[in-house]
């Protein structure tokens, strides 16, 4: 690291964490920038959670180096780190009223109580719940109970924020308008966001840059474009966004050569039997299933080869949709081909 | 099988026919037989003995309550407060760290283990265990030799010198009634405890920590006041347990009477039902009381 480089809020060096034979975390190296709102992405059991846990203080690595800010973190408590979290389940303290769940930090740390009471204010006011001090967290909805801990966490104003994935309870609707808040209070507070998911959409619509996780390791990093765009491995492109893999006869069929490659359904396109093959390459194919999906249709077909790919037509115009069984063309360009080295 | 189905059919169309059939007979057991003779208690507690002929006048008067506060009979209610008080104390500071790390840390066989040694001695009886502390605490017994061997007897000659707790032997002293107190009721501490326990999770604890609070503070704040309710509710049980006790101070203590002994000595030689009645009432003021006192400390308010 040169000195005119900027320290990490958060840097993981080889970390290790095992439980008996598990591998929960094995062999992640990462920087997360500070003011950046970073995703860890991956299915359940891949170590995102833990690698979460690990930057709390729930957990100690079993090898590797963490530093929080460049000071390394291995003997500092959860208490005694400036790092807060968003919990899974929001852990509200139910004995206490929504005004002494977000005062806890402060009150711990013995803030005085008019500064105390004038911050609680302030980040109630900042997730927009102003009125709900008094009540008990049993008294809330979910939505309610998500931003009490997000407010419970950020009153302390912590260097970093981690959340654990805070919007996996709530519905699809309040998701998608916590999302967007959750991008404008970071933006707003400027403080690190270590957001912890699995659902790749959330992953791509808010973070700055993501991390993608598999059976411990990180598969890899970038932007959401990068990621999309260039996945690195068959995983990534499978994970993020749906993606056909082909190898084989499959890919001989399609380019006339047998490396493999990923491609995204969105990227192919249904053409008639006879549709000339202009500046595209196509494959003719066999329509075995069909699901309407409102703003697309699934189409899965099975080309010569062997294989089957998947296709996303969207609705732009209602005629073309095919039927199963219908004999189709299927068009794409060839720079949307995505060349993979290691398949699994 | 066509009786069955119609059986079941009119229970389908009369639901609340099946609930009474479900909650009558608990109905029917707790409310007459046991509220009943608690009706017969308090009302037998206004009559009284005459003194001349032995017999019980039925006539409502206050003559039994009379008897009852002089200051013989005030001082078995204290002494048996009092030391139901202590034994509750104890039994919540000895129940607690074992409840913790059953409820925290052990898992698997060694929870098992664990939870089967606390349950095992209500497998035996009652009378076997108290006569078993009899022999323990006996001048003969293996406290005063374990005391003898490490050349200590003095420290135990000069705690049964100890006024008002102390005696000629632990068995015949308060603190040996004390200490077969505790030991009895223990698991009905240890028990809801650990239930209460059970219930917080984890992350409540983690939050805790993550919001910059060290152990001790989180467990003032967070655990504590969570495992509360199960703090009351077992000393509902340690506590209402050694009230009524009476064979306990009647096997281990010295000579001085406790709630549950008078109301043995009162309703059968002496044949003073009323008094005996008057007497029992004692317990359930106080359990009252006691309920109403935890109630507003919010015992309950996380049930």
């Amino acid at each position: 690291m040169g000195a005119s480089q900027p320290v990490p809020a958060v840097r993981f060096i080889d970390v290790r964490r095992h439980f008996g034979d598990v591998k929960a975390v094995d062999g992640v190296t990462l920087d997360i920038a500070d003011g950046e709102f970073f995703s860890m992405l991956g299915p359940s059991g891949s170590g995102k959670t833990t690698c979460l846990r690990l930057i709390a203080g729930f957990e100690r690595p079993t090898s590797g180096t963490l530093e929080l800010h460049g000071i390394p973190a291995a003997g500092l408590p959860p208490y005694e780190r400036d790092v807060n979290t968003v919990f899974q389940d929001y852990a509200l303290f139910p004995h206490m009223t929504v005004a002494e769940n977000v005062a806890y930090g402060l009150t711990v740390r013995k803030v005085p109580r008019p500064e105390r009471e004038r911050r609680v204010a302030e980040v109630l006011d900042l997730v927009r719940l102003p009125d709900v001090g008094r009540r008990r967290p049993a008294a809330l909805s979910g939505g309610q109970r998500q931003r009490v801990a997000l407010a419970r966490a950020l009153v302390n104003r912590p260097r970093v924020l981690l959340l654990d994935e805070p919007l996996g309870a709530l519905d699809l609707k309040l998701r998608r308008q916590m999302q967007t808040e959750l991008k404008a209070i970071q933006q707003q507070v400027g403080i690190t966001f270590v957001y912890v998911t699995h659902d790749q959409e959330e992953a791509l619509a808010m973070s700055d840059r993501l991390g993608v996780f598999a059976q411990g390791r990180l598969e890899q990093v970038g932007t959401p474009v990068e990621v999309y765009e260039n996945p690195a491995t068959p995983f990534v492109a499978d994970f993020v966004g749906l993606s056909n893999s082909v190898e084989g006869e499959a890919a001989r069929a399609m380019t006339g050569s047998a490396s493999p490659f990923t491609l995204r359904p969105e990227k192919l396109r249904l053409l008639g039997i006879d549709a000339p093959a202009e500046g595209t390459r196509v494959v003719d194919g066999l329509v075995v299933d069909a699901v309407y999906l409102g703003m697309h249709t699934k189409y899965v077909v099975e080309i010569a080869g062997g294989g089957t790919l998947t296709v996303m037509e969207t609705h732009r115009d209602a005629s073309t949709r095919a039927a199963v069984g219908t004999q189709v063309r299927l068009g794409w360009r060839p720079e949307h081909e995505r060349p993979t080295g290691r398949l699994s | 099988m066509r009786a069955t189905r119609s059986w079941s059919r009119t229970l389908f169309l009369h639901p609340r026919l099946g609930l009474l059939l479900l909650l009558g007979p608990p109905l029917v057991w707790l409310g007459v037989v046991y509220l009943g003779s608690l009706l017969a208690l308090v009302v037998q507690s206004f009559f009284h003995l005459d003194g001349f002929t032995g017999q019980v006048v039925r006539q409502v008067s206050l003559d039994t309550y009379r008897e009852l506060f002089t200051a013989s009979n005030l001082d078995i209610a204290l002494r048996t407060a009092g030391m139901a008080a202590v034994v509750t104390l104890a039994a919540a500071v000895v129940a607690f760290p074992l409840a913790y790390y059953m409820a925290r840390y052990a898992r698997g066989t060694k929870k098992a283990v664990l939870t089967l040694a606390v349950l095992m001695p209500l497998w035996s009886s009652y009378l076997v265990r108290v006569y078993s502390w009899k022999l323990i605490l006996a001048k003969e017994g293996v406290v005063s030799w374990l005391f003898e061997r490490l050349h200590a007897t003095a420290i135990l000659e000069s705690v049964l010198n100890l006024p008002l707790v102390g005696g000629p032997s632990l068995s015949v002293s308060a603190i040996g009634t004390f200490l077969a107190f505790l030991y009895v009721w223990l698991p009905y501490m240890i028990l809801p405890i650990q239930a209460a326990l059970e219930r917080v999770p984890s992350s409540l604890l983690e939050a805790s920590g993550d919001l910059g609070a060290r152990p001790a503070t989180t467990f003032r704040r967070v655990t504590l006041p969570l495992a509360f309710p199960g703090v009351v509710a077992g000393s509902i049980f340690t506590f209402s347990l050694t009230l009524g006790d009476f064979i306990i101070p009647g096997t281990l203590g010295n000579s001085s009477l406790f709630i549950g002994q008078a109301v043995l000595a009162h309703q059968g030689t002496a044949g003073n039902v009323p008094l005996a009645a008057a007497f029992t009432l004692i317990p359930m003021t106080i359990m009252g009381a006691y309920l109403a006192v935890a109630k507003r400390l919010g015992a309950f308010d996380a049930l």
